[in-house]
């Protein structure tokens, strides 16, 4: 089966990063396509290479990452959603004036489009959040 | 994209406590684009998104109810309403938004968009549905 996911909430404050992950990773081990993952709200905030969480914890960003590049994952993060919470990429912090960008390997930023086109093309979309 | 698939955006957030109401909204705009068959539910909290002369100046936070408005412009004309939560929280379609859209096809008469659905018609149209997006 062609699934995409969401993700709503950022990482550490929620559940909702965690659990899409593990379903991903799940679904793929079970031999289903993952189309794409999409991250709107403060799920935005799994997309910052910015994250130093405690050595004794999981780094959720790098995870994302690292699934993203071994099974070569659409991993897209809202622009809207991103620019009010300060996620950028090296187009976006130039086109706003900023002194840096901060995305994480792996993701991109991309309209919301992406969203609707991944409900679309999908045999399911899975939503995760509160 | 050849296919058209049915879309419900569900609110369950009240406008202002939380930014998922101002960007759920925003998907609605944008996914209105693709020319989907689209309607939205109100349910619980969500239901306050639609009631009628929001103030937010003291608050400082942006109103953006005058969007809903935009909707049927959108062809975003069908949102349903969940009877039991407006009458759990005091509330009868007369504190709502007037909110309307032009029927092309029957001289663009103006006919209401919102319609009010009991929880269990409610439930039926979820089960219609093939992409259900929650905010």
């Amino acid at each position: 089966m062609k699934f995409s996911v969401m993700v709503n909430e950022g990482p550490y404050t929620h559940q909702a990063s965690d659990t899409a992950y593990h379903f991903i990773r799940a679904a793929l081990d079970a031999g289903h396509e993952i189309f794409r993952v999409f991250f709107y709200h403060d799920g935005v905030n799994n997309g910052t290479r910015m994250t130093t969480p405690p050595q004794d914890d999981r780094h959720i960003v790098n995870r994302w990452s690292e699934l993203g590049e071994a099974h070569d994952l659409d991993l897209v993060v809202c622009v809207a959603a991103a620019q009010r919470r300060g996620i950028a990429d090296a187009d976006e912090a130039k086109r706003n004036g900023k002194d840096g960008d901060n995305i994480a390997p792996g993701f991109r930023i991309s309209g919301l489009g992406q969203l609707i086109e991944a409900g679309i093309q999908s045999d399911r979309l899975l939503v995760f959040g509160d | 994209m050849s296919q058209t698939r049915k879309f419900m955006y569900i609110n369950r957030h009240a406008p202002y406590g939380t930014v998922y109401a101002l960007e759920g909204l925003e998907v609605v705009l944008i996914g209105a684009a693709f020319e989907q068959d689209v309607c939205m539910a109100f349910i619980g909290d969500g239901v306050f998104q639609l009631k009628q002369g929001q103030d937010t100046t003291d608050s400082g936070m942006k109103n953006f109810s005058p969007a809903y408005r935009a909707l049927g412009d959108y062809e975003v004309n069908r949102l349903y309403v969940e009877r039991e939560s407006l009458e759990e929280r005091g509330l009868t379609e007369a504190d709502l938004m007037p909110l309307t859209w032009e029927d092309e096809e029957d001289d663009w008469a103006e006919k209401p968009s919102i319609q009010l659905v009991s929880r269990a018609q409610l439930s039926g149209l979820l089960e219609e549905q093939d992409v259900i997006f929650n905010f």
